[in-house]
């Protein structure tokens, strides 16, 4: 579904992805771990094109991404996002915030895309706020809220940078609870993530990057349980305590 | 000299009030034409600037650093002079080529300020609305003005403010202004502080209710963020 090639990416001197090349099957649900710095989020943000590769490649259903006359704004429209800091838009309502892409983009109606907002929105628990704005939703919502507009565009793999790393830790279940169940309905998913026991317990694979590499990968039971590389055993160490 | 003061300015006001008022009619509309349209220049100014076609983004920086780094007395002779001998045609009165030297001027400023309202907006809104699949456009009509507009509208009050002090200079031209009725009373009556502190108080109290408007209505806007 989505295969990078020989991805790399510079921010000025600083060359933080050094040559990737990666495949992502329809279906799967990988987790990204590493220590910070390694390239993990400039990884995912690279899938989308939210960061320009310095060189290489993005294959997305079998379009170059990068190629000339590529329209990017509609690929986006099948790969969701999910941002650290939620990054909901406040001037807008619950409902608008999930609504506003579907009428402006899939030119739906605006009262199938209310309809479907509220679907969504009951599946995550948000039903009560849809006419709320979301500064007064706590940090957890808002990233359910997120989570929601991602999906309202039904797109084909959703991508998770550290979904819960600015959450208060009694929120953080919520949020991985959302992701748990689009997991079970057969989504794809690539997460960033610092969870390491979500991590574990959603994934179909794992990938452990370090240095702008992906150094070693595998099933979660591989990764977690038997690393081979010293410098996945060492991160391991450091984190499963 | 300080034994008439009073009774001077009682008498001044009760012969020019009527004058005085006017004065601030034309000052309030000086001012007014020349935030108005030097905030739709601005803004224009302000997407030239953020073009990423670069001959469009360095003329309108090098319009912007060259109007903020001249005197608005120079400018405003500038147009006084330059427009009637350039446009003839068009017959511009002093009040229309003083008008458009103040808006000129302005606009600089507020294609500071829209700038900075929009830069102030969190990249983040930029992020997530592009990742849904927005073109840049949409981005900055549906999810980044609206956001920035909370920032620029008190910054827009302030300037009105600033711009109604400024327009004081406009007086040299004898457009009719506040400042031009100083000059009137002062050559009628051969009185030089009397009408001076007068018309001081009116500046005073345009400017700092003004102000107070201003300032109530940006914790308006902050609370309902």
């Amino acid at each position: 579904m989505i295969e990078t090639v020989n991805l790399r990416k510079s921010f000025g001197k600083l060359e933080v992805l050094k040559g990737i090349s990666e495949k992502i099957e329809q279906g799967e649900v990988i987790s990204i771990i590493g220590p910070s710095g390694s390239g993990k989020s400039t990884f995912l943000r690279c899938l989308n094109l939210l960061e320009r590769p310095t060189s290489g490649d993005v294959i997305f259903d079998g379009v170059s991404l990068t190629g000339k006359g590529v329209d990017i704004n509609r690929h986006r429209q099948k790969m969701g996002m999910v941002f650290q800091l939620f990054n909901v838009f406040p001037h807008l309502t619950v409902l608008e915030n999930v609504t506003l892409a579907q009428v402006l983009l899939k030119k739906k109606s605006k009262q199938a895309a209310n309809q479907y907002a509220l679907e969504l929105l009951a599946r995550v628990g948000l039903t009560d706020k849809a006419e709320e704005h979301p500064r007064r939703l706590s940090g957890g919502q808002k990233q359910r809220l997120a989570i929601v507009r991602a999906l309202a565009m039904d797109p084909e793999v959703m991508l998770f940078d550290e979904p819960t790393s600015a959450l208060d830790p009694e929120m953080v279940g919520e949020v991985l609870q959302v992701i748990k169940d689009l997991v079970l309905g057969g989504m794809t998913c690539v997460i960033v993530t610092h969870e390491m026991g979500f991590a574990r317990e959603v994934s179909s694979r794992v990938l452990f990057m370090d240095d702008g590499r992906i150094e070693e990968q595998g099933s979660p039971g591989m990764i977690f349980d038997s690393p081979q590389s010293p410098r996945t055993q060492a991160f391991l160490s450091k984190v499963l305590r | 000299m300080f034994d008439n003061f009073i009774p001077n300015i009682t008498r001044v006001l009760g012969k020019y009030w009527a004058l005085f008022l006017q004065g601030a009619g034309y000052t309030l509309l000086l001012s007014f034409i020349t935030v108005f349209f030097g905030t739709v220049l601005g803004s224009f100014l302000a997407l030239m600037r953020r073009s990423r076609f670069k001959p469009v983004s360095v003329l309108a920086t090098a319009y912007v650093e060259l109007i903020r780094g001249t005197p608005l007395l120079l400018q405003l002779y500038f147009f006084y002079f330059m427009l009637p001998e350039v446009l003839p045609m068009l017959n511009l009165s002093k009040f229309a080529c003083v008008s458009i030297a103040l808006l000129v001027n302005s606009s600089a400023y507020v294609c500071e300020i829209v700038r900075a309202g929009i830069q102030a907006v969190d990249s983040g809104q930029t992020e997530a609305a592009r990742t849904l699949g927005l073109n840049a456009r949409q981005t900055m009509l549906r999810i980044v003005m609206p956001q920035a507009v909370k920032n620029i509208l008190p910054a827009l009050g302030n300037e009105f403010v600033t711009v109604i002090k400024e327009t004081s200079l406009a007086s040299t031209f004898f457009v009719g202004d506040l400042m031009t009725g100083y000059s009137t009373v002062r050559g009628s009556m051969y009185l030089v502080l009397e009408p001076l502190i007068v018309v001081g108080v009116i500046y005073f109290l345009l400017t700092f209710s003004l102000s107070k408007v201003v300032a109530s209505f940006e914790r308006r806007l902050k609370t309902s963020d």
